[in-house]
């Protein structure tokens, strides 16, 4: 089946409270997808509308041309895990829950999920919501790897994982990217941590979709301008201006765009000094309360 | 051992570059394979695969149908021959402007210059 997976000006609105603000895009499937964002960003909404959790206050999502919501024969080709929450209310034990999630996907590889048990250390007799935060999250992971879902959503999976149970789940990850080549979409803020994983990235923020490229160009993307302030301020004039800090007649500018052979060459004529900026400064001037509502897709 | 201030494919490629250089890597060597080289290094397998292309682009890498990816045999050659090119621009360009702003003039660098290499010659 086609992962094909497009979002139209989709909305969601709680009451009064608007989650997911007209968020459109357009992912072409079979990568591994960055989804970035503060808390409340709007990350958990546009997920739970992408898994047909929740119905759309407005606008489209489809997954292979086909609407989400309510259609079982789309949404048996998906599989979201959310954080530890899906575990802790079923009451079941651990080899159990697998069952269940095996009865519901037909892609589902036993004797996958077994290797994955061993790799977690599980305890499959344990009733799944007295695991730790970090087991259970553990077991969210199993669900969502051994599920082969052609389209399989992490949120936050990482949460209470210690860092080398954290590194194991990215080892998994993209063992099983490389084997079983599928769509999976990470919502995370641990952006040093995993952005090496990502070939693409959608950076929400305020229920808003600010950004939304190739890992690659984005690393290419940003640059801190610094030098006399005048001479900086001349420099910047007309780029998207992410981010300024002054001391004395010193400026920094963060900037957003590359920056082409040419003007380099004007930076350096014009004694400016240009120093690559981080994908996690980046995300953090994108998101920052100052520049919201301002954002762009490209 | 990779960041996230450039783009990583173009870091992976230098990184091979420079083993290609130093002789870790040498010609006809075989490098590991797209999947390995992601696993290990935990990166997006695309992106490793982008690195490889550009390597066998500029001639560094050659592909063995079916086998793998090795080190042209003339590589090393290549890479230090296009690094000496590019030596002027990047190390003594950089070195005269410093130079001239600190008002050192140019026959003390001069001087400087051939007394290091004089240096060298004589161990």
């Amino acid at each position: 089946m086609s992962t094909f997976i497009e979002a139209e000006r989709l909305s969601l609105r709680y009451d009064d409270v608007t989650a997911l603000d007209e968020v459109s895009f357009t992912l072409t499937g079979g990568k591994i997808y960055g989804l970035l964002g503060r808390n409340g960003s709007g990350k958990t909404s546009l997920l739970s509308l992408l898994a047909g959790y929740r119905k759309p206050s407005g606008g489209t999502v489809t997954v292979g041309g086909r609407p989400v919501f309510e259609n079982a024969e789309v949404t048996g080709q998906l599989c979201l895990v959310r954080g530890t929450g899906d575990a802790a209310v079923s009451g079941l034990k651990v080899k159990e829950l697998l069952e269940f999630a095996e009865h519901l996907r037909p892609s589902w590889d036993a004797g996958y999920a077994r290797e994955l048990v061993d790799l977690f250390e599980l305890p499959v007799d344990k009733n799944a919501g007295t695991l730790s935060h970090g087991k259970q999250s553990a077991l969210g992971i199993v669900v969502g790897l051994a599920s082969r879902t052609p389209v399989t959503m992490f949120d936050e999976s990482y949460l209470g994982l210690d860092a080398p149970s954290r590194y194991k789940f990215y080892d998994a990850l993209l063992a099983e990217a490389m084997a079983h080549p599928r769509t999976m979409i990470l919502s995370t803020h641990l952006i040093e941590e995993v952005s090496a994983l990502f070939e693409e990235v959608l950076i929400l923020d305020d229920g808003r979709l600010v950004l939304h490229d190739d890992a690659e160009a984005l690393r290419a993307s940003g640059s801190a301008v610094t030098g006399d302030a005048e001479q900086v301020d001349r420099f910047v004039d007309g780029m998207r201006v992410l981010g300024e800090k002054r001391l004395g007649r010193t400026k920094s500018a963060m900037v957003y765009g590359e920056l082409d052979a040419d003007r380099r060459a004007r930076a350096q004529a014009a004694g400016l000094d240009l120093g690559p900026l981080a994908l996690q400064d980046l995300f953090i001037h994108l998101t920052e309360p100052a520049n919201a509502h301002q954002g762009e897709t490209p | 051992m990779f960041d996230d201030r450039s783009p990583i494919y173009r870091q992976i490629a230098e990184q091979i570059e420079a083993d290609v250089l130093r002789g870790t890597l040498r010609g006809d060597e075989q490098v590991m394979s797209t999947t390995k080289y992601a696993a290990f290094h935990r990166i997006n397998p695309a992106t490793v695969a982008k690195a490889f292309q550009q390597l066998v682009d500029d001639g560094v890498l050659y592909k063995r149908r079916g086998i793998g990816m090795f080190v042209s045999p003339d590589a090393p050659e290549a890479l230090r021959e296009r690094r000496r090119k590019s030596f002027f621009a990047d190390v003594v360009e950089p070195m005269v402007t410093q130079a001239r702003t600190l008002g050192i003039p140019l026959s003390d660098l001069v001087q400087q210059i051939t007394e290091l290499s004089n240096k060298d010659i004589r161990p």
